[in-house]
């Protein structure tokens, strides 16, 4: 608990500044989402007469059926549902295979240590912090020589091979704090490595499992670096559409489609982000700050 | 069974659970030696090269390096990433600690609150990017929106002007992260031994006393990581960068990694593009590397 509270005995005018500046602060943090939001569902007339911070007068779901069916992106004008779709294909199986990569190599590095596993887990571990620039330009060669430039399924490489640092990270630091008596209690009872792992150690996994699907959902569903350097026209995420969609310099700019489009975009990691919230901060607590 | 020959099966068995465990690791460690260590080598090594559209494995030692030197667009960057990091840094731990001190004073709402601060870190930079070009935008937003509010004189049209454009990126990025920092301070500060404090408090040491005396200088290690984690955001910035501004108006908002992504493929000029990219990896891996072995070396709490 609060190591400290020294306003506590101070008098309730303290009390009330200090309600009032994080108040100011909610606010400023909000406005952004409130602004898109109400964007979304007014009249493009609207928003050229009216205030950005007013309620609708008039509230229109028009903006938001375009964004998803119909308002052009490039050259053809279906919306942005279909990259919406490919998003959901790449987030997927690359969340599921990078985690339990990850699960297997904490399991390795943590109960069945090896001599040099600190080197192996440092050479893992730094491929987190890369700047991904350094990868452009051989990942781009291989995935056209694996026939995979411009597909979803080169997306999901991408995204498993550069997952696993984090994944790893996550596992090994859980099941370094696994107490590795049960391990060896049931080795001694003839477990084999599998049948420890799936039996001992990936029930006990939960918390640690949540974590990974989290961190790693977020960021393959928020990449747009990726996206947009191996994946074009149709097999597109919807980051790389939306921002086609948003920065495209033809014709008239149809903010309310644009923040809807963004509000498409936003929706499935603000979804995990609102269940899951005590999981995900104490995710980037055991990535980031415990290395 | 196999109570008869305990000794061969046992034998056996030992030797696969011996190799066991590396095999299982070595997708994982070749995927990583090949895509992460592999590529690094060949980036490095065409940042040596005559590459142009194609890779063309012809040494010419610094004349990559050379023309990146001496490329206008790349002080510009440059410039851009040392402006940017420094007030990005320093304003997310500014305010990051601020907030989670104030947080920190048993407040009633406290986890509504921590969830309201910590949202825009669940977006993508281009939602963030997407959003904020609308807010700032001169004709519509901010400035329209106090217009109309009466205050005629405000004006705020940083977002097209080429010497402040670079601001409205760090005001957008400062807005998705400082929550993040706010979490890691308050993990740190709920982690804080609290003897010293009320030993302080009896004394009748005031509050910010306390706080400047005693806390602050306890959470240099979240001061650390969290230097090192933005530090590493900030280098590798480009999706926000993109969405806002497009690295414009002209080149104004140029970053390294903009730059190296409009030479790898816009203008075909690989071996500029990885010698930026180099740069990068050198400047991260010099701060990161001893950070990770501090980190690693210490002994596990």
């Amino acid at each position: 608990m609060s190591a400290a509270s020294p306003a506590a005995r101070r008098g309730a005018a303290t009390r009330v500044v200090l309600y009032a500046i994080l108040l100011v602060f909610a606010v400023i943090y909000l406005m952004p989402l409130y602004v898109m939001l109400t964007t979304s569902f007014k009249t493009l007339e609207e928003i050229h007469q009216g205030n950005m911070l007013a309620l609708p007068g008039e509230w229109t779901l028009a903006p938001w059926r375009e964004a998803w069916g119909s308002a052009c992106i490039g050259l053809e004008c279906n919306g942005v549902h279909g990259y919406f779709f490919n998003s959901i294909k790449i987030v997927i199986p690359a969340v599921l295979i990078s985690g339990l990569l990850g699960a297997f190599n904490g399991y390795v590095l943590t109960k069945w240590k090896f001599r040099g596993h600190k080197i192996v887990f440092g050479l893992i571990l730094f491929s987190c912090f890369i700047p991904f620039q350094i990868i452009l330009l051989p990942m781009a060669r291989v995935l056209g020589i694996l026939h995979l430039a411009n597909s979803t399924g080169g997306l999901v490489l991408v995204h498993i091979v550069y997952g696993i640092g984090f994944t790893t990270l996550f596992f090994r630091n859980f099941y370094a704090s696994f107490p590795d008596e049960l391990v060896r209690a049931a080795q001694l009872d003839g477990a084999g490595f599998f049948t420890i792992f799936f039996r001992i150690l990936l029930p006990a996994s939960v918390p640690i499992i949540v974590v990974t699907i989290i961190w790693q959902f977020t960021n393959v569903w928020n990449d747009f670096l990726f996206g947009v350097s191996f994946a074009s026209g149709d097999s597109a995420p919807i980051t790389v559409a939306l921002n086609n969609l948003v920065n495209s310099s033809t014709g008239v700019k149809a903010y309310n489609v644009n923040m809807a489009a963004a509000m498409v975009a936003a929706v499935p990691t603000l979804i995990v982000y609102i269940l899951a919230g005590k999981y995900f901060l104490r995710g980037l607590m055991s990535g980031s700050v415990k290395g | 069974m196999s109570n008869a020959s305990p000794d061969r099966d046992g034998g056996a068995r030992e030797r696969l659970q011996r190799w066991l465990p590396k095999l299982v690791l070595s997708p994982s460690c070749v995927l990583v030696l090949f895509f992460v260590y592999g590529f690094i080598a060949w980036t490095s090594y065409i940042s040596f090269s005559d590459s142009g559209m194609m890779p063309d494995y012809t040494w010419v030692g610094l004349h990559q390096w050379s023309r990146l030197w001496t490329s206008w667009t790349w002080g510009i960057a440059l410039h851009n990433i040392w402006v940017f990091g420094l007030l990005y840094i320093v304003s997310c731990i500014v305010l990051g600690l601020i907030l989670a001190i104030l947080l920190d004073q048993r407040i009633r709402a406290e986890g509504v609150l921590r969830t309201i601060y910590l949202y825009p870190m669940a977006l993508s930079f281009i939602v963030t990017g997407t959003a904020w070009q609308w807010f700032l935008n001169p004709g519509l937003g901010l400035e329209k929106t106090m217009h109309d509010l009466g205050w005629q004189s405000f004006s705020f049209n940083w977002l097209i002007d080429s010497n402040m454009a670079i601001y409205t990126v760090v005001i957008a990025a400062v807005w998705q992260a400082t929550g993040f920092v706010m979490a890691m301070f308050l993990a740190g500060l709920r982690g804080i031994d609290g003897e010293m404090i009320k030993a302080a408090q009896i004394d009748g040491a005031p509050a910010w006393k306390i706080y400047a005396r005693i806390i602050i200088p306890q959470l240099r290690p979240v001061f650390l990581s969290a230097v090192v984690v933005l530090a590493h955001l900030a280098i590798k910035s480009f999706d926000l960068i993109v969405a806002m501004t497009g690295g414009g108006p002209g080149n104004a908002t140029a970053v390294p990694a903009t730059f190296m992504y409009s030479y790898a493929f816009s203008r075909n000029e690989m071996g500029i593009a990885a010698a930026s990219a180099v740069f990068m990896l050198a400047v991260i891996a010099a701060l990161i590397i001893p950070y990770l072995y501090s980190e690693l070396r210490e002994p596990r709490s």
